[in-house]
């Protein structure tokens, strides 16, 4: 599922991408030199996102130990323009499939390091149950598992998966089949405090 | 490993065989030694990342100063939402990465001998230098505002006790007061910063003065993300209103700042026109960080000119020039430029005191401004070298729309703030 998402997305961004390096060539035609190793690249992320993929926040994400599908998933999806964001769509477009797949695989072998956040207990007792009704099954061990290329949720930074589930919420924000359906129940019945418990849930998770 | 003739030959022909520049001279057991003169955040960086790439390299920062404070959100200490504790960093963090730091004043570098000599009479000598010497002003470009002046009336350009001597007037000016501000022509540190200072001034004023007025006099007829802080000003501060609190004046060349009158405190433009100020602030043109002059380093603008992959100066070999008294060609002067351009620079330095030829450089740049409560944008680009070495060109990027929603620029200050901790702690950390 998460690959043929990425199939897809990925022939978009190609466009996207391709056209972000002609339009430069049509002005001047210059040659760029192409081919940075994965550390060179993935050096260009930390200062935003922290020396080794690992934000200090209070609201950038860590990309530390995300699994490769998903930031290439991401990486696409903002060049493409199909993930909102509010930069990542103009720096997304700067590299080629090949190099997202080289940074991917530059984060992908670092550990994820949870933030040090405040959490409300009771609200993250809450949530903890709320995960595990609708969230669990794909997000595993408590939002903390890359496995199935979910993103990571526990120890993430809570504006930044405040204001994803918002996107998703509001539709700027294509979720998967399954995660609509979950999301879409869970806001039915819990509303937005089911959302703040989730979140404080995640923060709470520091471990 | 112990090297053996035998085993040198047989790495050495490896060497060439791959392509590798001359021999590697590593093997022989040679040192490596790299001296950073400059302990910003572009020598910052490079000492850090040559530590983390090759441990094995000896790396000695020499700054003259025991911290640093940040230009990048100095802003804030004069809007209020920062204190000057706030962009304060100091060097202990690079120290458990294995870098010598050294504070003294670097006299001169002897490029010819490789050796940097500092006040106190050390001499540090190097196989490479890196020279990060930041900025200094053009005294002679303003009549009556020299670096004495400066003590009275700030440039807060180069962030510390300037800082603190602009809060505090601002805190002690009263309600109704004017404030000016006399913006640099190109190039210049942070091209938004002029504009975000005035920002975060009319933020201070409109919360706690709000009769008072922020007036901007500036040789340029545009400046950086111009569109983005007219739609601020005017969301926020009235801008081109009766009560406007923010003025620009600009479109005219004859706006620049050519005199100061330090007795009256006010400035006189090029067409003649003389305001008086309760708060000047004047930033003046800029120029290379006088040990790049020192060292023979600038060209006649007064800019270091540089391989723009290796940093490598271009007038001496050996000696690598980074940050804002580079000329990186394609690059505005902004504290990420510096970050990334040093990291490309680390890379290259490592490689090529291990004998391999520099990889293929990557570069970055994102610069936020926060123009008022809940309200930042940025510029942001990915670049890379072109073939011809001529230009760092940008191949993606741009501004945050200048349709951008509330929530957007809402969100941005808290991207900004998260930018500021995390690359702080990449360059000091």
């Amino acid at each position: 599922m998460a690959y043929k998402t990425f199939t897809r997305a990925a022939l978009v961004a190609g466009l996207a991408v391709g056209a972000a390096f002609s339009a430069t060539a049509a002005e001047e035609k210059p040659k760029m030199m192409m081919g940075a190793d994965a550390a060179m690249l993935a050096n260009s992320c930390t200062g935003c996102h922290g020396t080794d993929g690992n934000s200090l926040g209070p609201a950038a994400p860590s990309i530390a130990g995300l699994s490769p599908t998903y930031f290439e998933e991401t990486m696409v999806g903002f060049a493409s323009g199909e993930i909102p964001s509010t930069i990542m769509n103009r720096i997304a477009k700067g590299y080629t499939e090949d190099e997202i797949k080289a940074m991917a695989k530059h984060y992908a072998g670092k550990p994820f390091v949870k933030a040090t956040q405040s959490f409300d207990a009771d609200l993250a007792a809450k949530g903890a149950k709320l995960h595990d009704k609708y969230c669990e099954k794909c997000h595993a061990e408590g939002g903390q598992s890359p496995e199935d290329d979910a993103g990571v949720l526990a120890g993430q930074w809570t504006p930044y998966v405040n204001w994803t589930l918002a996107d998703y919420k509001a539709g700027d924000r294509e979720a998967t089949k399954k995660m609509k359906k979950k999301l879409s129940e869970m806001l039915e019945r819990e509303g937005s405090d089911g959302v703040m418990a989730l979140l404080n849930y995640y923060a709470s998770q520091q471990k | 490993m112990k090297i053996t003739r035998r085993g040198f030959i047989q790495t050495a022909g490896a060497a060439t065989a791959a392509g590798m520049i001359g021999v590697p001279y590593i093997a022989l057991g040679a040192s490596k030694k790299v001296v950073v003169v400059g302990g910003g955040t572009a020598g910052a960086t490079a000492a850090k990342y040559i530590r983390l790439a090759d441990p094995t390299t000896d790396v000695t920062l020499i700054e003259a100063n025991s911290n640093y404070y940040t230009c990048y959100m100095s802003n804030e200490v004069l809007g209020g939402d920062r204190s000057m504790d706030d962009i304060k960093f100091g060097y202990s963090g690079l120290g458990k990465h294995g870098v010598k730091v050294v504070h003294a004043k670097v006299t001169g570098i002897d490029a010819k001998a490789r050796v940097v000599k500092t006040s106190d009479g050390s001499s540090y000598s190097y196989d490479r230098c890196v020279v990060a010497p930041g900025i200094d002003f053009q005294w002679d470009k303003i009549e009556g505002y020299d670096a004495k002046v400066a003590e009275k009336i700030p440039h807060a350009w180069k962030a510390g006790p300037q800082t603190a001597l602009l809060r505090n007037q601002l805190e002690a000016m009263k309600d109704g007061g004017v404030v000016v501000i006399a913006a640099p022509p190109n190039p210049f540190r942070c091209p938004p910063g002029p504009y975000e200072r005035a920002s975060q001034i009319a933020m201070y004023l409109k919360a706690h003065k709000p009769k008072s007025k922020v007036l901007i006099f500036d040789a340029k007829p545009k400046f950086s993300k111009q569109g983005l802080f007219v739609g601020a000003w005017k969301k926020m501060y009235g801008y081109q209103s009766d009560n406007a609190m923010i003025e620009w004046h600009g479109q005219q060349e004859e706006a620049g700042v050519v005199k100061v009158n330090a007795a009256s405190n006010s400035i006189v433009t090029a067409f003649g026109d003389e305001i008086k100020a309760d708060v000047l602030n004047v930033i003046p043109a800029q120029k290379a960080g006088a040990i790049a002059f020192a060292a023979g380093l600038t060209n006649d603008g007064g800019w270091c000119p540089v391989d723009l992959g290796t940093f490598e100066s271009k007038i001496h070999p050996n000696i690598h020039v980074l940050g804002d008294a580079s000329i990186a060609t394609g690059m505005p002067k902004s504290g990420y430029s510096a970050n990334s351009q040093a990291k490309v620079c680390a890379a290259a330095i490592v490689a090529m005191m291990n004998g391999q030829e520099p990889g293929t450089p990557s570069y970055v740049n994102t610069c936020y401004s926060i123009a008022g409560k809940d309200y930042a944008f940025s510029v942001a680009a990915v670049y890379r070298l072109t073939e011809d070495r001529s230009k760092i060109a940008s191949v993606s990027g741009g501004l945050t729309p200048g349709d951008a929603s509330p929530e957007v620029f809402k969100r941005e200050v808290a991207y900004a703030y998260s930018w500021y901790n995390n690359i702080t702690h990449d360059i000091f950390g």
